[in-house]
C-alpha cells in the first residue's frame, strides 16, 4: 500500500549507518494509517520548523492521575488519524531486563490498540507507548495488568517511575542492591506514583557505585548512590599483572589489546587525593584519604574492588533548569546501610515529603525549596545533624541567620538596663 | 475474562506495580546475583562478566534509535530467542544488550546482527560515543524548539566511527533535549544539544481568559516578567519582554502564549559536563555555541560543530580525560582558540549567581 503523505525531507533520514526511526515508522505506516499521518505531520514540522502538537488535555485511566499524557495535533484537518495521539507510560522492570514472551505480548496489545510505536525507553525509564486514542486507554490498561502483570508509571505532580543501574545483576562494583531498592520504593509508593499529591514531580534513582550509570546525581530529587566506608580490596598479584602487561587495562574500555599499564601516570597521578603509592612491587592506598572516586578500580578491575562495609550516600535536590536553574543533588546522608526493609530510608522519605508538601509552592521542586528556605531548614525537618561531608567549604559570607533559641535570653532585650549602661 | 467496556470496574487490577525485577533475569544472573568478580570488553560492544563461581555472561550491545516500532521489537525478540534463550535488557542510554550464556552462540549472534542491514550496530562500550539519550522533539511534544530523533540520527550517522571503536581518550556522552525543560537531563553531558527559543511568547488576548489560569501563568515565570492586564474587555496578561529569557514555562501553563517560531528557534551546544564521580566531581555542561538555526532534515551545522569538538578533543586530550577535564586543563581561552568557536556576549552569564562564573584572578592565558 502506498503511503498517503509524501515525506521528501524525512526520507533523507533513511540514509546513513545509524538505525533510522523514519524507516522503522514507514514499515508500520504501510498498515497503520496513524503512523502515515504521524510522518506527514512530522514532515510538516520539518517544513515549518515548528512543532504541531497541542497541550496535553486531561485524559487517563479511571482512578489514576498519572501514567497517561494527553496529546492532540493542531492540524487534525490534514492529519485526522493523529488528532488524538496520547502517550501511555508503562512501568519498566528494574534495570530493564526482559523475556521475549512479555515483549511479544506487549507488541500484540500495542499493535491492536495503539500506533505500534514505542520509546524504548523514555528518559525517566518507562516504556513509552506512543500514540493512542482516549477510548483505547481503559482496554490497554486492562490488558497490561491482566495479561502482562504490568502497570502504568508516573506523570504529573507525583512520584515518577524510579530507576536503577544494572547493579548486582551484572556489575561487580555494586555496593547496594539497586534492583531491590527500586522495586521496594516503586511498590511501597504506588499511591504516590499514580495519584498526584505533590507540589511537582519527584524522582528517585539508584546507582550501585560512584560511577553513577543512571545519572542519579544529576537527575533525581533523591539520589541513592552506593559506596563503602572501609578499604579498597587489593589483589597485589593482579596489580603486578597489569603493570607487567598480562592483563588488559580498563577492562578493555580503551581497546582490547594487552599492554603494560603505566601505573604511575594512569592511576596514581590521576587519583584526585594522591593517596596511592607504588614501589614497583606493591600498591599502597592510604584509604583514610581516598574519596572513593572509582578511577583506580575502573582502570584495574581485576586488581581492585570496593570495600566490604557497603551502603549508600543519599543526596537530594537535583533537577534540570526549569525554574530556578539546574542543580546537582547535595549530600544529606553521607552513609546509610540500605538493607531491607529499608526502614531508616523510608522514615527519611516520609519526613522529607511532609516538609516539601507543607512548604513547597505549586511546581516547586524539592531542590528549589531547599534553595529558598536553606539546607538547615531541610536538615531540621528531616532530623539530620550537620556534617562536613555535606559541603565543599564552610560559608565565606558572614550573614548568618541565628535562631533566638541559640542566643542566651533569646531576642528579648532589656532596654532599661541598656540605657543604664549607655547615655542616649 | 476480557475487558468489559460497560463495566470498567469489573476485575479491575490497580497499583500492581512493575513485574518484580528477577522475573526476567536469565538463570545465570539469578545464580550469580551479587557474585560478579570482574568484566572485560572483548571487542567494542561485546562484554564478558565473570563470576566468582566461574560462570561467564556475554553481552552484545547494540545501538537503537529509541523511537522504535512493534516490528523492530519483534525482530529483537526473534534474535534473543535464537541466541539468548529469550533474555535481553536495555541500558540507560537506549542500547539493547543481548545476553548470551552459551559461548558457542556468541560469534553466530554477532554475525547475525551484522547481517541485518543497519538495524543493529554493535558498539557503545568504553571510550566510545554511545547512543544519544534524547527527548521527543517535533515527533510528540508540545514545547520543543527543535526535533530530537532527526538531529540524533544525523549526528550519530556522522560520528558512527566512534560508536563501534575505542579510539577516544575517554567516553563521550552526548545528550539532546528539545527545550529548557530538559526531560533528557542534558545539563551534565560531555556534549549537550539543547533546543532554544529566542523570541518571547506572543499573547492571544482573546483566548487567555478561556484557556488559562492567569495566576498560575504569572507564578510560572522565573523572572516575574508577567503581569495581569485588561486588554479591551479581555482579562489577559502582559509580558515585560526585556526580562524574558525564553524558557517557555508560561506556554506550558497557557496555550494562548505560543513561543515556537521558525526563525527564532534553534540549537545551542554545551560541553564539558559529566555525571560520574571518577577523578573529578560531577560537572555541569557549559555553553560552547549559543545558537545554530534549525536546518532540517539533517542539521549540517550542528553535525559539523559536534564533529569539530570531538576531533579537537580526540587529538588534544590525555588518556582518561573527559571533555570537561580536558577543558579545565587547557582553559576556556584555549578551548575557543582550538575549536575556532566565536566567543560572544552570550557566553558571559548574566542570570542569578552569574558572578560565580566570572574570572576573579589574573591567572589566565594569552
Ligand atoms: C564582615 C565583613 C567585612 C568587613 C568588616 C570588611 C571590612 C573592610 C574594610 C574596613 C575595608 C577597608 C580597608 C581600607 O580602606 O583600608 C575593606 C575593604 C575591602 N574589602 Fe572588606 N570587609 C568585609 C567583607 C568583605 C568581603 C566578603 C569581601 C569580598 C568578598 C571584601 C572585599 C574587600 C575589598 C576588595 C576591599 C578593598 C576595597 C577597595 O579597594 O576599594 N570585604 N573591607
Ligand atoms: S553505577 Fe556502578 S554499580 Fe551501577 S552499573 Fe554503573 S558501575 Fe556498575
Ligand atoms: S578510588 Fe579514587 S580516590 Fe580512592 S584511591 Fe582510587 S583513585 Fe584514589
Ligand atoms: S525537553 Fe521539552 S520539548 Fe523535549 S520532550 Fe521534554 S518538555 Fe518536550
Ligand atoms: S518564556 Fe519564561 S521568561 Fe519568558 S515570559 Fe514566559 S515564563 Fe517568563
Amino acid at each position: 500500500m502506498a503511503l498517503k503523505h509524501k515525506t521528501p525531507m524525512l526520507d533523507e533520514l533513511t540514509k546513513g549507518p545509524w538505525p533510522s526511526f523514519v524507516t522503522d515508522i514507514k514499515r508500520v505506516a504501510e498498515r497503520k494509517p496513524e503512523c502515515d499521518d504521524l510522518l506527514g505531520l512530522l514532515e510538516l514540522s520539518y517544513k515549518d520548523k515548528e512543532g504541531h502538537w497541542k497541550h496535553g488535555g486531561i485524559v487517563g485511566v479511571f482512578g489514576y492521575g498519572g501514567g497517561v499524557i494527553g496529546r492532540y495535533c493542531d492540524r487534525p484537518d490534514l492529519f485526522p488519524n493523529v488528532a488524538h495521539f496520547h502517550t501511555m507510560r508503562v512501568n519498566q522492570p528494574a534495570s530493564k531486563f526482559y523475556k521475549t514472551d512479555v515483549l511479544r505480548k506487549l507488541c500484540d496489545i500495542w499493535e491492536g490498540k495503539g500506533s505500534g510505536l514505542f520509546n524504548f525507553h523514555g528518559s525517566t525509564g518507562d516504556i513509552i507507548l506512543l500514540g493512542t486514542t482516549t477510548d483505547q486507554l481503559e482496554p490497554i490498561f486492562y490488558e497490561l495488568t491482566h495479561e502482562l502483570g504490568m502497570d502504568l508509571g508516573g506523570s504529573g505532580s507525583n512520584m515518577r517511575t524510579p530507576e536503577g543501574c544494572v547493579g548486582k545483576a551484572r556489575c561487580e562494583w555494586s555496593c547496594i542492591d539497586t534492583q531491590d531498592i527500586i522495586y521496594d520504593i516503586t511498590m511501597r509508593y504506588q499511591d504516590e506514583l499514580h495519584r498526584p499529591m505533590f507540589p511537582y514531580k519527584f524522582k528517585f534513582k539508584a546507582s550501585g557505585c560512584p560511577n553513577d550509570c543512571v545519572a542519579a546525581i544529576a537527575r533525581a530529587d533523591c539520589s541513592i548512590i552506593g559506596t563503602w566506608r572501609d578499604k579498597i580490596r587489593i589483589d597485589q598479584e593482579a596489580v603486578r599483572a597489569y603493570v607487567g602487561g598480562e592483563l588488559v587495562p580498563h577492562g578493555g574500555a580503551d581497546g582490547p589489546e594487552k599492554r603494560p599499564l603505566d601505573i604511575q601516570a594512569e592511576v596514581i597521578d590521576k587519583c584526585p587525593t594522591k593517596c596511592m603509592e607504588w614501589d614497583g612491587k606493591n600498591l599502597k592506598i592510604y584509604d583514610e584519604d581516598c574519596v572513593r572516586c572509582m578511577h583506580c578500580i575502573n582502570i584495574m578491575p581485576r586488581a581492585l574492588r570496593p570495600g566490604e562495609d557497603v551502603g549508600a550516600t543519599i543526596l537530594v535536590g537535583a533537577k534540570a533548569p526549569i525554574l530556578e536553574g539546574a542543580q546537582l543533588s547535595s549530600v544529606v546522608i553521607p552513609f546509610m546501610k540500605m538493607e531491607p526493609p529499608y526502614e531508616e530510608f523510608h522514615e527519611f522519605v516520609g519526613r522529607m515529603w511532609d516538609w516539601w508538601m507543607e512548604h513547597g509552592k505549586n511546581r516547586e521542586r524539592l531542590g528549589e525549596l531547599i534553595q529558598r528556605l536553606g539546607l538547615r531548614e531541610f536538615l531540621n525537618a528531616v532530623g539530620l545533624q550537620p556534617d562536613p561531608r555535606m559541603i565543599n567549604t564552610p560559608r565565606y559570607n558572614p550573614y548568618i541567620f541565628y535562631d533566638p533559641a541559640d542566643v542566651p535570653g533569646g531576642w528579648t532585650r532589656d532596654a532599661k538596663a541598656y540605657r543604664e549602661r549607655h547615655q542616649p | 475474562m476480557p475487558f468489559d467496556p460497560n463495566d470498567i470496574m469489573k476485575d479491575r487490577l490497580t497499583d500492581i506495580g512493575p513485574p518484580k525485577y528477577d522475573k526476567f533475569f536469565p538463570p545465570i544472573v539469578k545464580e550469580n546475583y551479587g557474585k560478579w568478580k570482574y568484566h572485560e570488553i572483548l571487542e567494542p560492544g561485546v562484554l564478558v562478566h565473570v563470576s566468582e563461581t566461574g560462570a561467564k555472561l556475554y553481552s552484545v550491545r547494540v545501538g537503537t534509535s529509541r523511537l522504535v516500532s512493534v516490528d523492530f521489537i519483534r525482530e529483537v525478540c526473534d534474535i534473543a530467542d535464537k541466541y539468548c534463550d529469550g533474555y535481553l535488557r536495555w541500558t540507560t542510554r537506549n542500547n539493547i544488550e543481548f545476553l548470551v550464556t552459551d559461548e558457542s552462540k556468541l560469534r553466530p549472534l554477532i554475525d547475525d546482527l551484522k547481517s541485518r542491514s543497519n538495524w543493529f550496530p554493535i558498539g557503545g562500550t568504553g571510550a566510545s560515543i554511545t547512543s544519544i539519550v534524547h527527548t521527543q522533539g517535533w515527533v510528540h511534544c508540545h514545547t520543543p524548539a527543535i526535533d530530537a530523533s532527526g538531529i540524533v540520527k544525523a549526528v550519530m550517522d556522522d560520528l558512527f566511527e566512534y560508536f563501534g571503536s575505542h579510539k577516544l581518550p575517554a567516553q563521550v556522552r552526548i545528550a539532546l533535549a528539545c527545550c529548557l525543560n530538559m526531560c533528557g537531563a542534558v545539563h551534565c553531558s560531555d556534549i549537550a544539544i539543547l533546543g532554544v527559543h529566542r523570541k518571547p511568547p506572543f499573547i492571544e488576548h482573546e483566548r487567555v481568559q478561556n484557556v488559562c489560569e492567569i495566576p498560575l501563568v504569572i507564578a510560572a515565570c522565573p523572572t516575574a516578567a508577567i503581569k495581569p492586564k485588561k486588554v479591551g474587555e479581555y482579562k489577559s496578561i502582559e509580558i515585560n519582554e526585556a526580562r524574558c529569557m525564553f524558557c517557555g514555562n508560561c506556554y506550558t501553563m497557557c496555550p494562548a502564549l505560543p513561543i515556537a517560531d521558525q526563525d527564532g528557534d534553534g540549537v545551542a551546544i554545551w560541553v564539558g559536563g559529566k555525571v560520574s564521580n571518577s577523578r573529578v566531581p560531577p560537572m555541569f555542561s557549559k555553553l560552547a555555541v549559543p545558537y545554530i538555526p534549525n536546518e532540517p532534515p539533517r542539521w549540517p551545522t550542528v553535525v559539523k560543530t559536534i564533529r569539530k569538538i570531538v576531533e579537537v578533543y580526540a587529538s588534544d586530550a590525555r588518556r582518561y580525560e573527559r571533555i570537561g577535564e580536558w577543558i579545565n586543563r587547557i582553559g576556556w581561552e584555549r578551548f575557543f582558540e582550538k575549536t575556532g568557536f566565536e566567543f560572544r556576549h552570550e557566553h558571559i552569564d548574566d542570570y542569578r549567581l552569574a558572578m560565580t562564573t566570572w574570572r576573579t584572578t589574573t591567572q589566565f592565558k594569552f
